[in-house]
């Protein structure tokens, strides 16, 4: 049989999808830590982001924070945090991840603030609003279309990155593909291959399911623009990323 | 109880460790060896399929969509899962590691890439238009060359992300630097072997960078003078 046959066998297995262990617990697993991560990661980039993009500093922590979490390899974190004084079992591996939530989540929230037409933050300031109902009322509303753009990138990311969990036990999808290489290519060909397919298809199906929700929460005169705005955005990364 | 006494005089388990370091000298040599080969060759093979396809987006404007589509799905599936799909084929050699590194690194040399293209000016184009450069000769002597931040853009990136990456490959035990990381873990949770491994790999991305960043500044001298004049 061919890996491909394999995986399909493996895959219709029932006992394999609703076992201890098997692809329904480890999706919910898989799906806990990423959401905790996710929000972990929102709880401290979101308040910091819209911060320095409200007072207009720190554009050097933005590009800084990037470029150190893009260097750090993720398997060094996850096996790194357990070792420290949070000890073993899920919240280290939540933190990990959460790590890389941060960048895309940061960047997107300092730009969507930043991007804010300063003749409408003047004609807010001029109609007497202080600086947290600017923030609140004019910036963040106007902001949203870059939030859910970064929400999505750092949702995918983690989605996609949670997978490595496996390599310290730390539950999920990736444990499906680990265990199969712990049978060897020649048996574990095939489940190899299905775990792979599971967690690739969850990144695409989260990646589908959020490019809906951005396009939902963004208000309709902004959406015209949204491919643009996506984009720019994204450009606006890569060169602070490289200081250019 | 003698022993006893040498356990707690040695805490025994250090983050950091010349002894280990000494110790092990060869085989923390060997992994940044296979490390830096591994980046190496994955973003030169990335660096090969990407900028043709670039310039393929370049020359047919409806080919843009396509081209950063696929790369964009190929991006979004998850690196473990890239290695799943090719290990079964390729077997556990360092073939697979490569495999999945480039078609990881290729989103991003493109998307750059296409965007250094796309910022030439259209004046530009005209001009070497009407000094009568054909496709191919403006592509090299023109486009290319005004593409290069662009381009190293993108290659830096792909380079600080590819060796981030490579350590994955542990999963086919060919993971440079990652061997040590995943290593130090499992044999008994050695930490000294962990942060070697860890700071080796970040010394690396950021060594790299900086020499990409060294030559960009050496194949753009245009760019620097104008950043000092303005």
């Amino acid at each position: 049989m061919n890996p491909i046959e394999q995986a399909v066998v493996w895959l219709n297995d029932p006992l394999n999808w609703t076992n201890p262990g098997g692809v329904l617990d480890r999706l919910v697993e898989h799906l806990g830590i990423s959401g905790a991560a996710v929000a972990l990661g929102c709880l401290v980039a979101w308040p910091l982001g819209l911060w320095l993009g409200h007072t207009g500093r720190g554009g050097g922590v933005v590009v800084l924070v990037s470029n150190v979490t893009l260097a750090i390899p993720t398997i060094a974190l996850l096996t790194i945090l357990p070792l420290t004084a949070l000890g073993f079992g899920k919240p280290p591996v939540i933190i990990a991840l959460a790590v890389f939530a941060v960048p895309p989540l940061l960047a997107n929230a300092y730009t969507g603030i930043r991007q804010v037409d300063p003749e409408v933050r003047d004609a807010a300031r001029g109609m007497g609003l202080s600086g947290g109902q600017l923030l609140r009322r004019v910036e963040l509303p106007l902001a949203v279309p870059y939030l859910a753009a970064g929400f999505r990138t750092a949702a995918v990311q983690v989605v996609a990155t949670a997978a490595l969990a496996s390599f310290v036990n730390g539950g999920g999808l990736g444990q499906i593909i680990s265990a199969g290489f712990g049978l060897g290519i020649s048996i574990g060909g095939g489940q190899i291959l299905a775990g792979g397919l599971l967690v690739a298809l969850l990144a695409l199906l989260v990646e589908l399911a959020f490019a809906l929700v951005e396009r939902v929460v963004t208000p309709r005169p902004l959406r015209r623009n949204r491919r643009r705005v996506a984009r720019r955005a994204d450009q606006r990364a890569a060169a602070a990323i490289t200081g250019s | 109880m003698s022993f006893r006494v040498i356990d707690r005089a040695d805490p025994g388990n250090p983050w950091f460790s010349w002894d280990y370091v000494q110790g092990n000298s060869e085989t923390i040599l060997a992994a940044l060896r296979e490390h830096a080969a591994l980046t190496a060759q994955a973003v030169l093979i990335a660096a090969l399929v990407a900028i043709p396809l670039a310039v393929l987006a370049y020359w047919f404007r409806p080919l843009t969509g396509p081209i950063l589509a696929l790369s964009g799905v190929l991006y979004t599936i998850p690196s473990l899962a890239l290695f799943a799909f090719v290990a079964p084929y390729l077997g556990t050699g360092t073939a697979t590691v490569l495999l999945g590194l480039v078609l990881y690194a290729l989103l991003l040399i493109i998307r750059n890439v296409l965007a250094g293209l796309n910022q030439v000016p259209a004046e530009v184009r005209d001009a070497a238009q009407g000094m009568g450069y054909g496709r191919f000769a403006r592509l090299l002597r023109i486009d290319l060359p005004l593409a290069l931040p662009g381009i190293f853009t993108g290659l830096r990136l792909a380079t600080v992300s590819t060796v981030a990456l490579v350590t994955v490959g542990v999963l086919v035990g060919h993971g440079g630097l990652g061997q040590l990381i995943l290593g130090g873990f499992r044999n008994n949770f050695f930490k000294a072997e962990i942060m070697t491994g860890t700071l080796l790999c970040v010394l690396l991305a950021l060594v790299l960078d900086l020499l990409l960043a060294g030559l960009a500044r050496l194949l753009t001298p245009w760019a620097r003078r104008r950043g000092a004049a303005g």
